[in-house]
Order: C-alpha cells, then sequence, then structure tokens
C-alpha cells in the first residue's frame, strides 16, 4: 500500500497536467470526428457519423499520404541511428577530452540556429543552383532537388541532436572495465559493439527514436518548403482543422495509432526490460 | 465582452441594419455583390462611435500592421494595437473564430466563410469616412464582402496572381497559361504551382478559356462535373511541377535558385527577388487574384478603436504605406496623386486601371450557392474544393 | 577505452567528418547568408553587406521576441523537467496497470502535428476558462509548450534510470540517509546528465516551436519563430533571420558549454 501511494504522489502532478489539460483539450477536439459540419459556414455540429472515418478509406490521398509519411519517419529514424551510434561511439571512446568537448557542443549547436532558419538554409542548399550542386559538381553529382529525399534529409538534420545526445550520454556512461573485459576475452572491436555497447544503449537509441519518429510525424512545414509537391499527414490535418474539424479530428487518429503501434513493437522487443 | 453589450441594443440595431441595407444595396446593385442573396447570421451594426477602449488586437497579414503607421494611430486615439500575423487564410479564420481578435484583414478566400459562419459583423460605413469617392471602383460592393447588400469589409488593396517567368529561360514572352497546364510544356519540371486549394480557381480560369464546353463562367462556380475537369487539369500539371508554393520566401528562391522558371507569382514577389531577368505578364485567359480587406469581429470588444483603425488606415497616406509596404495595389486612388513615388508605385501595380483588373478574377470562398447565378445546379462548396485539392498530391 | 583497429577508427572518424559537414553546411549559409546584401538568402552570395546586422541591432521586435522565447522556453523547461522526472521514476520504479498508456500519453503532443495541440488547448483557454474568469495569457504558451517538452525529459531521465542500480540507494538507506538525502547525494547525481541533456532538449524544443505557438501565443506577442515566419511572408528584409540565427547561435555557446561541464563530472570519474 505504502508503494501505491508512492506512486501516486510521483504520478498525480503529471497526470493532472497531461490529462486534466492536454487530453481533455484533445478529447474535446477530437471527439467532433464522430460530428457533421454544415458546409457553408464550416462549424462543427454535434451529432453521430462515421462518415469522416469511412472517407479517410474512401480518398485514396488520404491513405498514400499516411503511407508515405510513416515512410519518411521511419526512414528519418534509421538515418539518425545510423549516424548516432558511430558518432557516440567515436566521442566518447575514442576521441581525445578536447575532442569530445568540442563534439559534444558541435551536436548541440545546431538546436539553436531555428527551425524555420534551418528548413530555409536546406532550400538553399538544394536549390538547382544551390550549395550542394555547386560543391558537388565537379564530381558530377547532382543533389535530389525538392522532393521526398530531400524531405527526410531535412527532418534528419531537424531531429538529429534529440537522437544523437541521448545516444551520446549512454556510450559515455558505460564503465571503461566492460571494454577491456571484452577485449580481454579476445572480442574484436566490431563484436565488442554488436554484443556489448549496442544492447546496453538500446533504451538511448529507443528514446532518441521516439523523438525522431514522432517528430517527422507530425512535421509538415519541412515537407512544404523542401518536399516540392510532397504531401504529408500534418499537410491534411493542417487544411482541414479550419474548415473542416471533423475530417482533421478523424485524419489525427493515423498518427495516434502509428505512435501506439511503434511503441507497442519496441516493448515486444523486449529492449526495455532486458537492461 | 462586447457581444453582450450589444444584446440590449439588438432590437434597435436590426431595425437600423434593415434600413442601412436598403440604402447600401441599391447603390450597388449593379457590381454583382449586392444581387446575391445568401442566407447569413444576423449580427448587429455598431452605430455610432463612443469612447475609445484600451486596445485593439488585430489579425493580419505580415506587413499590414507596422508601429510605422500603427504608432500614430495609438498616440491619436490611445487604443494600443496587438498583432497578430497570420500565414494563411484558414490560420487568419481559425484565430477570428477564437474571439481574442477583433479585426482582421481578410482575404476573399477567407471573408465568406466569416461571413457565412458569424464571426464578422456588418460595417456602418458612415463611421469610414475615408471610406469614399477615392476608393478604387472596382474594390467597392465585391461578392467576397458584401453580401445582401450589407458591407462586412473595409477594402485594403489588391494584386493578381500573375505568370513570372525567368526570361533567360523563357526567352519569348508567354502570351497564354498553357506554358504551366499542359503536359508538353517546355518547360516541363520547373513550373511553379501555389499552395491551396482555392488554386483550383486558376485551372478553372484556364478552362474557361480553352474548354468552353464546360461551361464555366465563374471560376469560383463550379458544379462537380466542371470541379473535376479542373482537378484533371492540376492532376495533369501535378506531373510537370517543380514544387508549390504558398510562403513568399519559398516562391523567391524557387525562381532565384533555379527549380523553377515559370508559374504563378505577384508582383511584388517578382520585384523582391532584385533579378532584372524575372519578367512576369497577366496572360490572355485572365487570372485569379487577391483583394483584401478590413473586416470587423462580431465579438469585438474594442469597436471604437476597430472603426477608428479601418478610417485612419483607409486615408490616403496610411493605406499607400500599407500597400507600398506590402507591395499590392492600394484601394485609395488618392495615394497615387501624393507624390512621384505614390504614383511610380501605383503604376508599377496597376492600382488604377480598372481594365487591368476587370480580367483579374478575384479570390472567393466557392460556396453551394452558384455565384455566376446559375439556380438549376448545386455548386461545390469549399470544402469539397479542400477534399478535392488534397487528391491533385495524392 | 575501446580498443579498435586503426582502420576502424579511420572509419569512424570520417563518418563524424561528414555528418559533421552534413550538419554544419546549412549553418554556414545560414552564418554566409546574415551578410548577404539580398533581400532573402540565396546561392551564391550575391554581395557582402553589413545591412542586415545594422538593422537586426536597431530592431526593438527582435528584443522583445528574443525575451519571449527565453521566458517561454525556460518556464516550460521547468515544468517540464519537473514532470518528466516524476513520470520517469513512476514508469521506471513501480509497475502498474495502464504503463503503457502513460508512456503513450507523454509521447503524444509530439506526435501529432502542431496544429492539433495548437487548436485543441485555444479552444480551452477561449471556451472553457475563459467564460469562467480565467484569462491564461502568457501562460498559455508556456502551459502549451510545457505540454510537449515533457518527453524530452522523461525519455532521457527514464533511459538512464534503467541503468542504475537500486542497490547503491538501499545501502544508503541502510546507512540511515533520509529518502531526500538518498535522492540528492545518490539518486541525482546518478542521472543528472541525462536531466541536464533532457532539459537542455526541451529548451531548444520549446524555442523552436511555430505551430502550437501561432495559436497559443496572447494578441500582440510574438516568439522568436513567430517573428522569423513573419520575415519569410513579407520577404523584404528576410536576411534579417540570418543574423538573429547567427546571433542565437553564438550565445547558445555559453549555456551548452556550461552544461557540458556540469554533465561530464559523472563519467570522467570512471
Amino acid at each position: 500500500m505504502k508503494r501505491r501511494a508512492h506512486l501516486a504522489g510521483l504520478l498525480a502532478l503529471p497526470m493532472f497536467w497531461l490529462i486534466g489539460i492536454y487530453i481533455f483539450s484533445l478529447v474535446m477536439l477530437l471527439v467532433t470526428a464522430f460530428w457533421t459540419t454544415d458546409p457553408f459556414t464550416s462549424k462543427v455540429k454535434p451529432g453521430f457519423t462515421l462518415r469522416n472515418f469511412e472517407q479517410l478509406v474512401a480518398n485514396p490521398a488520404y491513405l498514400s499520404t499516411a503511407v508515405r509519411t510513416l515512410v519518411i519517419a521511419l526512414a528519418v529514424t534509421v538515418l539518425c541511428m545510423l549516424i548516432s551510434v558511430p558518432l557516440g561511439i567515436f566521442m566518447a571512446k575514442i576521441a581525445k577530452p578536447w575532442l569530445r568537448a568540442l563534439l559534444a557542443v558541435a551536436i548541440t549547436l545546431p538546436l539553436w540556429a531555428g527551425y524555420l532558419v534551418k528548413i530555409l538554409a536546406m532550400r538553399v542548399t538544394f536549390t538547382d543552383a544551390g550549395f550542394f550542386n555547386w560543391a558537388l559538381a565537379p564530381f558530377g553529382i547532382t543533389g535530389p532537388s525538392f522532393s521526398i529525399t530531400t524531405v527526410v534529409l531535412t527532418l534528419t538534420y531537424l531531429w538529429l541532436p534529440y537522437m544523437a545526445v541521448p545516444v551520446y550520454t549512454a556510450i559515455r556512461q558505460l564503465p571503461a572495465n566492460l571494454f577491456d573485459a571484452s577485449a580481454d576475452l579476445g572480442a574484436g572491436a566490431w563484436r565488442t559493439i554488436r554484443t556489448i555497447v549496442l544492447p546496453l544503449i538500446k533504451p538511448a537509441i529507443i528514446a532518441g527514436s521516439i523523438f525522431t519518429f514522432s517528430l517527422s510525424l507530425g512535421d509538415y512545414i519541412a515537407a512544404k518548403f523542401v518536399g516540392g509537391s510532397t504531401q504529408m499527414i500534418g499537410s491534411i490535418i493542417a487544411s482541414n482543422i479550419n474548415l473542416n474539424p471533423p475530417i482533421a479530428a478523424a485524419f489525427a487518429v493515423v498518427p495516434i495509432a502509428f505512435v501506439v503501434i511503434y511503441l507497442l513493437s519496441v516493448q515486444r522487443t523486449g529492449a526495455l526490460e532486458r537492461m | 465582452m462586447k457581444s453582450r453589450f450589444f444584446t440590449g441594443a439588438a432590437v434597435v440595431a436590426v431595425a437600423a441594419l434593415a434600413l442601412t441595407g436598403c440604402t447600401a444595396s441599391a447603390d450597388e446593385s449593379d457590381s454583382g455583390g449586392g444581387a446575391l442573396k445568401i442566407d447569413v447570421p444576423d449580427l448587429p451594426m455598431h452605430e455610432k462611435m463612443g469612447d475609445f477602449e484600451d486596445s485593439l488586437d488585430i489579425v493580419a497579414w505580415s506587413g499590414f500592421v507596422e508601429p510605422a503607421w500603427s504608432d500614430d494611430f495609438t498616440a491619436e486615439t490611445g487604443c494600443t494595437v496587438n498583432r497578430r500575423v497570420a500565414g494563411t487564410s484558414d490560420e487568419m479564420v481559425q484565430l477570428m473564430r477564437t474571439g481574442d481578435y477583433d479585426l482582421v484583414s481578410a482575404s476573399g478566400d477567407a471573408s465568406l466563410r466569416l461571413i457565412a459562419g458569424g464571426d464578422v459583423a456588418p460595417l456602418n460605413l458612415d463611421l469610414v469616412p475615408n471610406f469614399g469617392d477615392d476608393i478604387v471602383e472596382g474594390m467597392k460592393g465585391q461578392i467576397y464582402d458584401t453580401i445582401n447588400g450589407k458591407s462586412y469589409g473595409v477594402p485594403i488593396g489588391r494584386g493578381a496572381n500573375i505568370l513570372q517567368y525567368n526570361s533567360e529561360v523563357v526567352t519569348e514572352e508567354p502570351t497564354s497559361w498553357s506554358v504551366a497546364w499542359e503536359s508538353d510544356s517546355p518547360y516541363a519540371g520547373q513550373i511553379i504551382g501555389y499552395d491551396a486549394p482555392i488554386y483550383i480557381a486558376d485551372a478553372a480560369v484556364y478552362l474557361m478559356a480553352h474548354e468552353p464546353d464546360l461551361g464555366i463562367k465563374n471560376p469560383y462556380a463550379l458544379d462537380k462535373e466542371q470541379l473535376a475537369a479542373a482537378i484533371d487539369l492540376l492532376k495533369q500539371q501535378n506531373k510537370i511541377v517543380s514544387e508549390y508554393w504558398a510562403d513568399p520566401a519559398a516562391q523567391i528562391t524557387s525562381f532565384v535558385g533555379g527549380n523553377s522558371v515559370i508559374g504563378t507569382s505577384w508582383e511584388v514577389l517578382r520585384k523582391l527577388s532584385e533579378d532584372e531577368k524575372f519578367k512576369s505578364v497577366l496572360p490572355e485567359e485572365g487570372s485569379t487574384g487577391w483583394s483584401d480587406a478590413w473586416m470587423l469581429s462580431g465579438e469585438s470588444d474594442s469597436p471604437n478603436c476597430a472603426y477608428a483603425w479601418m478610417d485612419y488606415t483607409s486615408a490616403p497616406e496610411v493605406n499607400g504605406q500599407i500597400a507600398m509596404g506590402f507591395g499590392m495595389a492600394p484601394a485609395n486612388a488618392a495615394f497615387c496623386d501624393l507624390n512621384d513615388e505614390a504614383k511610380a508605385h501605383c503604376d508599377y501595380f496597376n492600382a488604377t486601371d480598372e481594365e487591368y483588373f476587370k480580367k483579374v478574377w478575384f479570390w472567393t470562398t466557392p460556396i453551394e450557392q452558384c455565384i455566376d447565378g446559375r439556380t438549376d445546379v448545386q455548386c461545390t462548396n469549399f470544402q469539397e474544393w479542400t477534399d478535392a485539392w488534397l487528391t491533385v498530391k495524392g | 577505452m575501446l580498443r579498435l583497429s586503426r582502420g576502424a577508427r579511420i572509419g569512424l572518424g570520417t563518418i563524424v567528418a561528414v555528418v559533421l559537414v552534413f550538419m554544419y553546411t546549412p549553418l554556414l549559409l545560414v552564418v554566409l547568408n546574415s551578410f548577404n546584401a539580398a533581400r532573402i538568402a540565396s546561392w551564391p552570395i550575391r554581395e557582402f553587406s553589413l545591412e542586415w546586422w545594422g538593422k537586426a541591432f536597431a530592431s526593438e521586435p527582435i528584443r522583445a521576441a528574443l525575451l519571449n522565447s527565453v521566458l517561454v522556453g525556460l518556464g516550460a523547461t521547468a515544468v517540464a523537467l519537473l514532470l518528466g522526472t516524476l513520470v520517469a521514476f513512476a514508469l521506471q520504479r513501480y509497475s502498474f496497470f495502464g504503463k503503457q498508456s502513460v508512456n503513450l500519453l507523454v509521447v503524444l503532443p509530439i506526435a501529432l502535428p502542431g496544429v492539433v495541440t495548437g487548436v485543441a488547448l485555444n479552444n480551452t483557454y477561449n471556451q472553457l476558462l475563459e467564460p469562467i474568469g480565467i484569462q491564461v495569457g502568457y501562460f498559455g504558451m508556456i502551459i502549451a509548450h510545457a505540454t510537449f517538452c515533457i518527453v524530452m525529459v522523461f525519455n532521457n531521465v527514464f533511459a538512464r534510470l534503467r541503468r542504475l542500480s537500486p542497490n547503491v540507494e538501499e545501502a544508503s538507506r541502510d546507512l540511515g540517509a533520509t529518502p531526500w538525502q538518498t535522492f540528492r547525494l545518490i539518486t541525482f547525481p546518478q542521472f543528472r546528465s541525462a536531466f541536464i541533456a533532457g532539459g537542455i532538449l526541451a529548451f531548444a524544443l520549446s524555442f523552436d516551436e511555430v505551430v502550437v505557438t501561432i495559436f497559443t501565443a496572447p494578441p500582440g506577442v510574438d516568439t522568436l519563430p513567430l517573428w522569423m515566419m513573419n520575415q519569410m511572408a513579407r520577404p523584404n528584409e528576410a536576411s534579417m533571420v540570418n543574423v538573429v540565427a547567427t546571433v542565437v547561435i553564438l550565445f547558445s555557446l555559453l549555456p551548452v558549454w556550461a552544461s557540458q561541464r556540469l554533465g561530464r563530472e559523472i563519467s570522467d570519474r570512471d
């Protein structure tokens, strides 16, 4: 019983905040998914209809946009992982202290440049006459212009610190003697990384992946600026939320479902329990 | 709250409304707007000016409310001006529905929605003395801000959605929008389109000239079949666009960066590109355009400040400052005669050239009632446009 | 230390170098463009000019926006640090029914497009709280930002707590330390670097947020991202955003460096 009281004490304030303020507001908005809209004033009328959800399935554009967004979010997450792990290992275990400190600052610094400024900078980098093509023209390489690829690169750029910081912090926390032991037992570096480092930093990778995955799911401004004609879930919700809130509300269920599935599958791997 | 204050006087106000309503429609029956009858919520009108309130909250496009002229207004009236800049018409409507704001600089694709939603109140133009003969003809009593003979907006400025091109690539001045719409365009892959449901009207303008069999008379009055044709054209264009722009910064970087060489634009964006190689033309089919007007929230708690602001910004000098600040044609033609700089601005933006603007179909929220006068069919509303637009990019 | 072959070291070093180029090319463009005479960022730089630096430093709205962003960011981060840590402890130290839902609850605010969160909170502020006489005003923004920042602290602290051994805490208790002493002297130092990392990420997220802020900022109050959005929409002086970004990057060196030193202690003791 005492444990229960402790738990309640820990959770009371956060739950009041998240449920009392956030979820309450969200439900008030999302309940309109079952409501109807007056076609002329675009004001919402209470009622009960599943038409809004039917429309999600009926309109092929909604389905393909949902799939496209999922693919983008997963690609961004994988890319961030592939970058963060070697970066973290290098920083924590190879770099000299001065370089490590420098790199630690270097990976957080882009966070402060401003979201819109960074997106505009990516635009200038990837326009046809932009920096990328200019710098790589001598090698005969031309950039991806504005496309899904650019969206993935831009989102990776935007969210990378949210993965790199926890991964690096986790690797740095690994005791050095672990590596010595592994090496003494004859394991090569690659094997040490695969069998010792990766399992130990999995929680941090997962923590980071939740950021990169979720933030990518909800973003649409990057797609607007560097996506050419790429459309994401957020674009559809944003263009409907004013005119047709019920459809927007119904479509907002899609990213929620993706996150639930993601969290469940992460749990299924058992990564969080094995620690 | 002002709305509560008003309910007491509502009966009187409605009576007054009926009266002014009649006179207004008599004046403007020929301009199209006044003739259309649409069911809209009846909101009371401000009858006479009272004491100024403390503050005025405005939702505006970037550049419409700047300290350069709002500081003087505050000094004159004591109304502190709080501005919120909105990025899209949707945002504007959303922000106005919060009830936090007194005034909005609504474009035509937002105004009908606001009027029909009961979010904005009809205006007593007698309290806006600067709204006079100098306001250009083309901005008076238009359908997007005048309903059932009642005026809901005080015009600020207007502009056309022109065809801009990079003359280094497009060496011959295009006369038709066909280079932006047809699959065999020599500039396929380098065409920029506008990123909003209202862009469907651009396709409709093109179809009006090139597919007369469809019978489109007004690009904002499309029945189901006509909308489908416009969407087909947009889908065809989607295969040859480099990208769509909604944000001016994106449009400029697209042209300057070389991704786009031709496509829809505003005069001001061409000007801001600061490169003579970018030229523009109003093609033979005509084009869409936008016209912005101040609209007063039905829930405004500072109507006196709001009316004072509408009047203040309609004066030639201030109206001109806004027009120059944003880069558009001012509503008040008297500005053009103030000095040489003003004259040059007006010439650049064709401010008083009604022949030019006759070719421009100003953004209007599409509604079920066909605004081209057809009664045998139902037209598609903006919600249907939005759904359809989302299928274009797929 | 990890014993790596020369080849592996070079390989890793190359990856790091490429990543740094990827991260710093756009930043370099931002800095260079702050000296660009053109009104809006472009490549190549049209002509060097200090015009935007002069204008930016003279601009009152920029200072106001910067102040707002810092205040909102600090407020939101403080709330997020408290709530995020509480949830992390609850989820890590106890198993209970609905644990997974709590986890989802924390992540949800960043998974939904900002416009949903923004409009939802705005509805509550205007339709519910205002009629009963509660004006959230400035705090509306802080509440909204804190809501989506909680996850930043939670995830970082949670990941760290998983690796802590409860034995040390038990030992501390057995030796007669009060729970507060145990927390302050034993537990907290062990997750301090994750706590700080989470705080920085939370602040950064708040500092950058555009869409939620549009709907929750009171009339007339601009944060830095709102000011930037405004500049992009009327690009006659858009190059000023590059100046502001450059200055913010330079100034952020201080807190980043300080937090770097604060967070370092434990690992360096190993």
